[in-house]
């Protein structure tokens, strides 16, 4: 352990401690786009219809999301407002872990599906992108003849 | 691992407060007339939102509650808990009755005022 003459921060150091107490528990194999985890974080599941994205982006104006899907690669971006005070002497920002400033977050979603069925949306800061799969691709029972 | 199976404590007798939770970011600025404490808390609708200070310590426990369709099967997970959680000790010039809170777009605002006796005053200097 190396001491330090200026302690750090503990919250923030319980925090990094816990961020990386998770990465170590993963499971899920990293992407060929890394495994950032930057901001917003984003969870990713799957049904037999669709492909169910949630980006947890609090504090964002919806209407100044730029969300693009573009031969299968899904986009997030978009710019976060800073909380802190200006710099002004008034007031002093004592911590300051929050995200602020642009953000662009890539994923690619699987092959099969639907670029004309997307639908967002945002709530209580999470936002919702639910692609659909292509009829064809959903598995269909055969009848014998 | 057989070991902790040994010492671990059964699950009903274990707190809630030790179970392990989200750790939410958070900015805290501090003016003249108080302590402002935003927290990021995606997820999360007011009714799940609890606020309170026991005696000295301010806790934030908060629930994230998402709408997923039944049949689905997550393929790739950041935020794996479903409970927030963070705690911070006040200090004594803060005025703990009047903390007014504010839940908005998955961001938590505290506000937090200094009581009347902590308010800044300019000090003359006596020129003797």
């Amino acid at each position: 352990m190396v001491r330090s003459l200026f302690p750090r921060d503990l919250f923030a150091e319980v925090d990094r401690l816990q961020r990386e107490l998770q990465q170590s528990f993963d499971t899920v194999s990293p992407s060929i786009r890394g495994f950032a985890r930057g901001y917003p974080a984003l969870n990713v599941g799957s049904t037999p219809k669709s492909v169910e994205v949630y980006a947890f982006a609090p504090g964002i104006d919806p209407a100044r999301l730029e969300i693009n899907l573009e031969r299968g690669v899904l986009t997030i971006e978009g710019e976060r407002a800073s909380s802190l005070p200006a710099d002004d002497g008034k007031a002093t920002a004592h911590i300051s872990e929050r995200f602020q400033g642009r953000f662009r977050r890539v994923l690619s979603l699987p092959d099969d599906i639907d670029p004309a069925a997307v639908n967002a949306s945002y709530r209580d800061g999470v936002l919702h992108i639910s692609v659909q799969r292509r009829e064809s691709a959903q598995p269909r029972r055969i009848e014998v003849q | 691992m057989n070991d902790q199976a040994v010492t671990r404590t059964p699950e009903q007798t274990v707190p809630a407060r030790d179970e392990p939770a989200l750790l939410p970011p958070v900015d805290v600025v501090e003016d003249a007339a108080g302590i402002t404490l935003y927290a990021d808390l995606p997820g999360v609708p007011k009714d799940r939102l609890n606020v309170r200070v026991e005696g000295e310590t301010l806790l934030i426990d908060a629930d994230l509650v998402l709408a997923v369709p039944p049949d689905m099967q997550a393929s790739h997970a950041e935020l794996q808990r479903t409970h927030y959680r963070r705690a911070f000790t006040l200090s004594r010039e803060l005025d703990p009755d009047k903390v007014s809170a504010e839940l908005s777009q998955g961001v938590l605002r505290l506000r937090i005022p200094k009581a009347d006796h902590a308010q800044p005053r300019r000090i003359t200097v006596q020129v003797a």
